[in-house]
């Protein structure tokens, strides 16, 4: 059983105990504990069941590797699925709950699955269910769907905030173990800017657990020394619980902060997403221990040697109280001599290796008491929830058991892995090292920058470098290249000295025993997270799923949420013996970034709620929300939709506004449109241009609409045109368009007609702009007074500066609803008070704001067009019957001659018509024509479908626009749109506008 | 005339890690012209105090000064109840050189980041160095915060000053506000 020792937990303040709950159970652990350490120091060695087998699991590791303790954390708001226990710092109140098993963790009816585990090999999901092929969307992937997965999905809104933020420096160094810190202390004294980045709360990573001495002082105490130091150093940053998540091009990082996971009822952002620019990266990622691949590996109190050692050592927590040692290097030994060494009982350590000579470890070991049994192996682990004992066989052989041992835990240790993710994720080759049996990182193959320049340096243990001695002498070499290379001058000066041990090579060791039967086989774990055994990745070779990448997404190996940290390299040394080829050949799967899985919240940073998006606001925004604005999203402003009243439908509420403009008075609030100074002696012939019509031939004082197309002809915006002199124009863009169409400007201008004396201006959000607009528009403003705005002195289509009412105000006499209208802007900071100015003194003229939809209506009554609408990115203006607004005089313009091609010039595009419904109802918007027979695809042929359709108040029926072929000629023509709801819709094919088709009430 | 208003009448925020207040209405002109003109240096040069600030910099004293935007940009800061004036002055300083001159002082929101964790609080929103060594008295910013564009610069009160467009006040005030809530310290680049 795993309990709490009285030696060790150098970790933990046992002055202050911390109460949690596990599956509703409470338990107590320590200040330091970490919720795997506190759950094993009360014998909770059950953590969870499988991914697809629901197996009994237990902890295995003690850091980001672990594959097993994935817990479901928290409560509503604070709830979050697959947290890793090894990594969670356990605090007051901790809720956590075991996953994937019903109805509890002890007694799992999905257990089942294990004992079918014979029907359930690789692609057992993909054979099975890939007939018949509708079965999959409709039985099977539902089924599937329901039984699989993890934790449970949050349900609740995040209650926690997330933030980024932006850091720069010379040098990044990523991991605060040794390397990392010595790399750092390094590259500091080159005066060069410093960042170390640990992802545990603590400073000095294994070598303080594996001890060793550094300049004659303990390693522990090096590391102290080394930390106080880099903290009184100016141009030195430490951050811990701070994961390098990811490297990118540009010596870009992202670091993930965890600030309150820790601490959940500090007041604070939860997580904080460092994004970095760093000259040059360090990975001092150190290594990760591999598990051997025997029969029962996987039965709770089976752990890394390593982990084993860290829970005995940092939280004083012993897995069991007899362990078993197996391993096939010299590193394992260690954690006989600590568990020795806190009085435990280490029946044997099982070595696969066989020594001519024994090395020191094992004299040591010999010392010690403890048996050594050499080229041996665990042919099966005993038990089912948690270790009774192993039965040992030969390491060469087939696994005839030799003898049975009574143990409570197994510490296996199958070598290391350098941890190349980091110095992977952004191109860094790997090397094979057949000495190590490990990839480490190809120091000629590294990352490289926009100079072709490597900007990351492998360090440590990450770099394939195992021992004390080497580790440091590593770090060294690689903070010169790394400070050097964000240019910086390293003086030469001695490195810090560790001891070196003498140590017995290790041995490859893939399977165990080598010859293990199928019935062994089946029961060795590679991928604990995915249930992923030797005989899986074996069966995927025989199938022919002979490409790593391949034999991964074919049994699953290495894609769970630890994305094969334990799993990879023993389950591509399985497939590369079946497949009889050199490990080498067969090659890594791709790491990419994160390295292990960060918060959604980490990644949307502060864009939630409020400011998930840059709302745009005009200056009367905030009186349109206190008079019922019924909201309508146009890029990313917001406009009026409608201004509904009490006891209004928002439909009531549009045809009222219409009414009343065409009778009395209506405000609009036309502030977003674009307005775009263009100014310069060549800005008459630059605006010809830019719109298909002639705008150089307007005069000062007037006004002209204008169509600007893409150079492919396509029509892009539409506006009014204002000549403010003989050198600047005002030029109206949609609402949608301003920005797009001041950068479509510029861009020309730039990089075509860069010697065109032109520049132009954004003047958007200077002004706020207001259509004045009915019978009464005109005596509103003269009651205000201030400019003479008859007929005769303000005709159709000019304008003219003054002040109305005391405000300084440029007029435009124009109309997109057909009625007497004049667009007034004045300062944006004076928009409210106009706004407010003009509701006051229409009230004796009936006046009422009107909004978007009102707008739309009024412009189709009229038959005018609205980009967006009836444009799509595919109609010409031609298409739209303006070619009255297409110069023919220019030799040029931009679409002029793409309008030339055969496509644009094709009678049998569709023409734009008007639609008036023989019923009187409203055709639903988009809806299609239908035409005689079928296509190629059975479906029946249209002849031309609805771009813009309204409820006309005025007419008191449906109207609409389309896009038809042949529709003007076609005129009288009676077309039928089929719903989306069995109806069909008949229609007739009009002219466009219905309404004052001669124009005369906008001319009063 | 009514009495303009700024976007959002001087809005405020001081419960957290720094103070953010919106700034008084600010005279913004814009004026695009060839920068190595002898003609648009000299209109220039007093509002920079004999000066013209080079690519990345700003000459500001208070509401007044000059602020480079582009290779064919300069903002001229000034009295927002002097805008129209100068405005015209710097038209008839100009002559028949080729430039464009334009008031956009209502295009705009601006806003004070103060307090010793002023720098890490636009550090959340920007991509840019805000240690004191990299961003220092007598430079300017224009980049992105969070979504929208924005301009910073440091004051000589060691304070931060930003400019953003006007229909985006609110947003950039709400933003500062989420990045400056309480419990949110870095500790980087602490001032004061």
């Amino acid at each position: 059983m795993s309990t709490r020792v009285s030696t060790g937990g150098r970790l933990l303040n046992k002055n202050s105990e911390l109460a949690f709950t596990f599956n509703g159970q409470r338990l107590t652990g320590y200040e330091g504990d970490t919720l795997a350490s506190a759950l094993l120091a009360n014998d909770r060695m059950l953590v969870g069941r499988s991914f697809k087998y629901h197996r009994p699991r237990g902890v295995v590791a003690a850091g980001a590797e672990e594959p097993n303790g994935l817990v479901n954390m928290g409560q509503a708001g604070r709830f979050e699925p697959n947290q890793r226990i090894t990594t969670t710092e356990l605090f007051e109140g901790l809720q956590a709950e075991s996953q994937n098993h019903w109805p509890s963790l002890e007694f799992d009816v999905g257990a089942i699955n294990s004992k079918l585990a014979r029907f359930l090999p690789a692609g057992f999901y993909y054979k099975m269910f890939i007939h018949p092929r509708p079965f999959w969307k409709h039985i099977y992937e539902p089924f599937i769907r329901q039984s699989a997965g993890l934790g449970r999905a949050p349900k609740a809104r995040d209650l926690d905030t997330y933030e980024h933020y932006y850091h720069f420096c010379d040098v990044l160094v990523i991991g605060g173990g040794v390397a990392g810190l010595q790399a750092a202390r390094r590259a500091a004294k080159s005066g060069a800017r410093v960042t170390v980045i640990e992802q545990t709360p603590h400073w000095g990573g294994r070598a303080v657990v594996d001890g060793g001495l550094v300049d004659g002082e303990p390693v522990d105490k090096f590391v102290e020394q080394i930390v106080s130091e880099l903290e009184t150093m100016e141009n030195v940053t430490l951050r811990n619980r701070m994961m390098g998540a990811g490297v990118y091009d540009h010596g870009y990082v992202l670091g993930y902060e965890q600030l309150r996971d820790h601490r959940p009822d500090m007041p604070g952002p939860r997580h904080r997403l460092w994004r970095i620019r760093a000259g040059h990266i360090v990975t001092a990622t150190g290594a990760i221990e591999r598990p051997l691949s025997f029969a029962g590996n996987d039965v709770p109190g089976v752990m890394l040697a390593g982990a084993l050692r860290d829970y005995l050592v940092n939280y004083g927590v012993a897995i069991g109280q007899r362990t078993v040692v197996v391993t096939n290097n010299d590193d394992a030994y260690r954690c006989a001599f600590a568990l020795k060494e806190a009085g435990l009982d280490v029946p044997a350590i099982v070595d696969a290796r066989m020594h001519e000579t024994p090395p020191a470890a094992l004299q040591r070991a010999q010392e010690l008491g403890i048996t050594v049994l050499e080229g041996h192996a665990i042919a099966s682990v005993k038990g089912g929830k948690r270790v009774e004992g192993v039965a040992l066989c030969k390491q060469e052989g087939t696994g005839d058991p030799l003898r049975d041992i009574a143990c409570d835990a197994v510490a296996m240790s199958g070598g290391w892995s350098p941890v190349v993710h980091l110095w992977s994720h952004c191109g860094g080759k790997l090397v094979w090292d057949a000495d190590q049996a490990c990839f480490r990182p190809d120091v000629d193959k590294a990352p490289t920058n926009d100079s072709g320049q490597p900007f990351v340096t492998a360090a440590g243990a990450a770099n394939g470098h195992f021992q004390l001695a080497d580790i440091l002498e590593d770090a060294d070499a690689a903070a010169r290249a790394a400070a050097t290379a964000a240019g910086f001058t390293v003086r030469k000066s001695k490195g810090p000295q560790a001891l070196r041990e003498p140590e017995a090579p290790m041995a490859p060791v893939w399977l165990m025993p080598a010859q293990a039967d199928i019935k062994l086989r089946s029961k060795a774990w590679l991928d604990y997270q995915n249930d992923v055994k030797v005989s899986d990745i074996q069966l995927a070779a025989q199938e022919g799923f002979e490409s790593v990448e391949h034999a991964k997404r074919y049994t699953t190996l290495g894609m769970a949420t630890d994305q094969g940290k334990l799993s990879n390299i023993n389950g591509l040394a399985i497939l590369s013996d079946a497949l009889d080829r050199p490990i080498p050949q067969t090659g890594t799967t791709t790491f990419r970034p994160p390295y292990t899985p960060i918060s959604m919240g980490a990644i949307g940073g502060e864009a939630r709620g409020e400011v998930f998006q840059p709302l745009r606001r005009t200056p009367m925004h905030d009186w349109h929300a206190a008079h019922g604005a019924d909201w309508e999203p146009v890029g990313h402003w917001r406009r009026p939709y409608a201004f509904v009243r009490e006891g209004e439908r928002v439909k009531d509420a549009v045809n009222r506004e219409v009414l009343n403009t065409r009778r009395n008075l209506g405000l609009l609030d036309a502030s977003t449109l674009g307005k775009i100074i263009v100014k310069g002696p060549d800005a008459p012939k630059f605006l010809d241009m830019m719109y298909t019509n002639m705008m150089s031939t307007l005069k000062p004082g007037k006004c002209r609409y204008g169509l600007m197309c893409s150079e492919n002809g396509f029509l892009i915006d539409d506006g009014v045109v204002a000549r403010i002199g003989d050198d600047t124009y005002l030029c109206h863009t949609t609402t949608g368009g301003a920005e797009r169409i001041h950068q479509h400007m510029e861009e020309w201008l730039q990089t075509e007609w860069w010697d065109w004396k032109v520049y132009v201006a954004n003047v958007t959000e200077q002004l706020a702009q207001v259509a004045v607009v009915g019978p009464n528009a005109r005596k509103v403003l003269e009651k205000l007074g201030g400019m003479d705005l008859s007929k005769e002195a303000l005709g159709f289509m000019e304008w003219a500066d003054g002040t109305i009412g005391g405000f300084d105000a440029r007029v435009y006499r124009i109309s997109f609803s057909g009625e007497l209208s004049y667009e007034v802007a004045v300062p944006a900071s004076q928009g409210l008070a106009f706004w407010e100015a003009l509701m006051a003194a229409g009230e004796e003229f009936g006046v009422m704001p009107y909004g978007t939809e009102c707008l739309h209506i009024m412009r189709a009554e009229k038959g005018f067009i609205m980009i967006g609408d009836e444009t799509d990115g595919t109609v010409i203006p031609q298409d739209l019957g303006l070619h009255w607004a297409i110069s023919k005089k220019k030799e040029d313009f931009l679409g002029k001659r793409a309008q030339e091609r055969s496509n644009m010039t094709d009678p049998k595009r569709w023409k734009l018509v008007g639609l008036e419904t023989l019923s009187g109802a409203v055709i639903p918007d988009g809806a299609y024509a239908i035409g005689e027979g079928k296509n190629a695809n059975g479906q029946r042929n249209v002849i031309g479908r609805v771009t813009s359709t309204y409820y006309s108040p005025t007419l008191e029926c449906g109207i609409a626009m389309g896009l038809v072929l042949d529709g003007p000629d076609r005129m009288g023509e009676i077309l039928e749109f089929p719903g989306t709801e069995g109806a069909t819709f008949k229609a007739r094919i009009v002219d466009q506008v219905f309404y004052d088709k001669d124009g005369e009430k906008q001319n009063v | 005339m009514s009495s303009p208003v700024s976007a959002l009448g001087g809005a405020s925020f001081s419960e957290g890690i720094a103070r953010i207040d919106e700034v008084a209405l600010q005279g913004m002109i814009t004026l695009r012209g060839d920068l190595s003109d002898p003609v648009v240096q000299k209109t220039l040069k007093p509002f920079g105090d004999g000066d013209l600030p080079a690519a990345g910099e700003a000459r500001i004293e208070a509401d007044r000064g000059l602020a480079w935007m582009s290779p064919d940009e300069m903002l001229v800061l000034c009295p927002y109840a002097a805008a129209a004036e100068t405005v015209a002055a710097l038209q008839e300083a100009l002559g028949d050189a080729h430039a464009l001159v334009v008031d956009v002082s209502d295009a705009r929101a601006s806003f004070v980041v103060s307090g010793p964790q002023a720098r890490d609080v636009l550090a959340k929103l920007c991509p840019v160095d805000f240690s004191p060594a990299a961003f220092s008295l007598g430079m300017f910013r224009r980049t992105r915060m969070a979504q929208v564009p924005a301009a910073i610069w440091p004051r000589q009160d060691g304070a931060l000053q930003l400019i953003c467009f006007r229909s985006q006040a609110r947003y950039v005030f709400d933003l500062l506000s989420v990045a400056a809530q309480a419990g949110s310290e870095v500790g980087m680049h602490v001032q004061g």
